[in-house]
C-alpha cells in the first residue's frame, strides 16, 4: 500500500481532466437526451404510479397530495 | 517600522479580498447555471382502469426575470370516481376532486441553480402542504452535476363523517450526481430517503383477520430509502436510448425493484416518437395479510403493501406545429400508458381469485416553449 501511495505521490499522477470540451456537448443538449420529460406529463405519471405502488422516491420529480385511496 | 509592516500587510490582504470578492462578482457576470427556458403547458389527463376513473386538467407556466430568477406556477386537477374493488367490497363508491397549486423559483449562481418550491393539494378529506428547496452544482468543468434536495411536508388527513381527526409529517433528502461519459451519453445516480411519521393508513380500509373485517392499523412511522441508477444516450441516428433500474427498500419491509428502457425518435421535422416498457415487482410489508390467521397488532390488506408485479407499456406523438427559431416552438402531444398489475396475496373477494388490474393512462397536451 504504500508503494502504491508512493508511485501515486512521485509517479506524477494528476487528476484526471474533462475529457468531454464544451463544444462537444451540443447533442447532449437535445430534448431526446433529458431525463425527465415534460413537466406536467412527468408529474402525472409519477403520480399514477406512487399511489399505486409502495416504492417511491430517487425518481427527480416532485409529486404533492395524495389522491390515494 | 513593525507597524508599518503590520499596515502594508493590513493593504495586502484588503487587496486581495477586493480582488476575491471582485473575480466572484466578475465570475458571477460572465458565466451562470442556465435557468430552465420559458414555458407553457397545458394538459388533460385520464386514468381509467380497476373501477377508478380519474380525470381533469392542469396547466404550468414558467418566467424567467431578468436571466437570474425563473418563476413557475401549476394548477392540477383530479377528478376521481372511485369503485375500486377494495371500495365496493368494503365501502361505497364515491366521487370527489383534488386541487393542486404549486409555486417555484428558479436562481442562477454563478454554476449553480437553486430551486424554492411550494404546493398546496386539497380533498374534501385529505390536505398536503409540501415545501421543497433543490441545489444542483455543476463541476469538473461541467461533466459532473451534483444536486441536493429536501422536501418537508405536512398533511391533514380526515374523514367524510368526521372532518380532519390526524395529521401526517413528511421529510425527504436526495442527492444525486449526472455525469456526462461521452459527448453522446450521460449517466446519473440518484438516492433519496424518506421518512414520514403521523397517521400513515386509512380511514376507510379494512383489514381482514380470521376472515372478520376489521379497521386496518399501521405504524405511525415509516423510514425509506431508493436508488436510482440511469442512462441514456444518442445512437446517432437522432434517435435515443435509455435505461434505468431504481432499488426501493423501507423499514416496513417492503422491497422493490423498477426496470425502465425507452426509445426516442424524430420523425421527418415535425415529430417525435418515443416509446417505453417499464416493470415493477414488490415484496409485501411484514404486517400486510390477505387474512390474518394470528393476532397482530400491526395489520393492513392495502394491496399497495403487498406482494406484486406491475408491468407498463407506454408510448407518446410530439408534433411541432409552429416554429420560429430562437423565438418559440409550439407542439401537441399524445400519451397512452397500459399498465397491468398482478397481485399474489390479494384475494377479490367477490369471486375468491387473485386480483389482477388492468389500466391505462392517456395524457393530450400542449407545450409551448417562447
Amino acid at each position: 500500500m504504500l508503494a502504491c501511495v508512493w508511485l501515486l505521490t512521485i509517479g506524477g499522477c494528476a487528476m484526471p481532466q474533462p475529457w468531454v470540451k464544451p463544444h462537444e456537448r451540443e447533442r447532449l443538449a437535445d430534448p431526446i437526451l433529458q431525463w425527465q420529460g415534460d413537466l406536467l406529463s412527468s408529474k402525472n405519471s409519477q403520480h399514477v404510479r406512487d399511489i399505486r405502488e409502495g416504492a417511491r422516491g430517487a425518481n427527480g420529480v416532485q409529486g404533492g397530495g395524495c389522491g390515494c385511496k | 517600522m513593525a507597524a508599518s509592516r503590520v499596515l502594508s500587510g493590513l493593504q495586502r490582504a484588503v487587496h486581495s479580498l477586493a480582488a476575491l470578492i471582485g473575480g466572484v462578482f466578475a465570475a458571477h457576470g460572465a458565466k451562470a447555471a442556465p435557468l430552465p427556458p420559458d414555458r407553457a403547458e397545458a394538459m388533460y389527463h385520464r386514468y381509467s382502469g380497476g373501477g377508478v376513473t380519474s380525470d381533469g386538467p392542469a396547466l404550468l407556466v414558467r418566467k424567467s426575470l431578468a436571466d437570474k430568477v425563473s418563476l413557475t406556477g401549476q394548477f392540477y386537477v383530479d377528478a376521481v370516481s372511485n369503485a375500486s374493488v377494495d371500495v365496493v367490497t368494503t365501502a361505497s363508491p364515491y366521487k370527489e376532486r383534488r386541487n393542486e397549486f404549486g409555486i417555484g423559483l428558479d436562481y442562477a449562481v454563478r454554476d449553480a441553480n437553486i430551486a424554492l418550491g411550494v404546493s398546496s393539494s386539497k380533498e374534501p378529506d385529505y390536505k398536503a402542504d409540501a415545501f421543497s428547496v433543490d441545489v444542483a452544482q455543476e463541476t469538473f468543468g461541467g461533466m459532473t452535476t451534483v444536486s441536493l434536495g429536501f422536501t418537508r411536508g405536512a398533511d391533514k388527513v380526515g374523514q367524510r363523517s368526521l372532518g380532519y381527526f390526524d395529521q401526517a409529517k413528511h421529510w425527504q433528502y436526495r442527492v444525486g450526481v449526472t455525469q456526462i461519459l461521452t459527448p453522446r451519453w450521460l449517466a446519473s445516480a440518484n438516492l433519496e430517503a424518506i421518512a414520514d411519521s403521523g397517521y400513515l393508513g386509512n380511514p376507510y380500509r379494512a383489514a381482514r383477520v380470521f376472515g372478520a373485517a376489521v379497521p386496518e392499523n399501521v405504524p405511525r412511522t415509516r423510514s425509506s430509502r431508493a436508488l436510482n441508477l440511469r442512462v441514456i444516450g444518442d445512437l446517432g441516428s437522432r434517435d435515443a436510448l435509455r435505461g434505468s433500474y431504481r432499488y426501493f427498500w423501507d423499514n416496513w419491509d417492503v422491497k422493490a425493484h423498477t426496470f425502465e428502457a425507452g426509445y426516442s425518435r424524430y420523425v421527418g421535422e415535425s415529430f417525435l416518437l418515443d416509446g417505453f416498457v417499464r416493470h415493477y415487482r414488490q415484496d409485501k410489508a411484514s404486517f400486510y395479510s390477505d387474512d390474518a390467521q394470528v393476532q397482530q397488532t400491526f395489520v393492513t390488506r392495502n394491496r399497495q403493501l403487498g406482494t406484486y408485479d406491475g408491468n407498463t407499456l407506454g408510448g407518446k406523438v410530439s408534433y411541432s406545429w409552429r416554429k420560429v427559431p430562437g423565438q418559440y416552438e409550439i407542439k401537441f402531444n399524445g400519451a397512452l400508458e397500459m399498465l397491468r398489475y398482478r397481485y399474489s396475496d390479494y384475494t377479490d373477494l367477490r369471486n375468491g381469485s387473485p386480483y389482477s388490474l388492468s389500466a391505462s393512462v392517456l395524457q393530450l397536451y400542449v407545450t409551448a416553449n417562447y
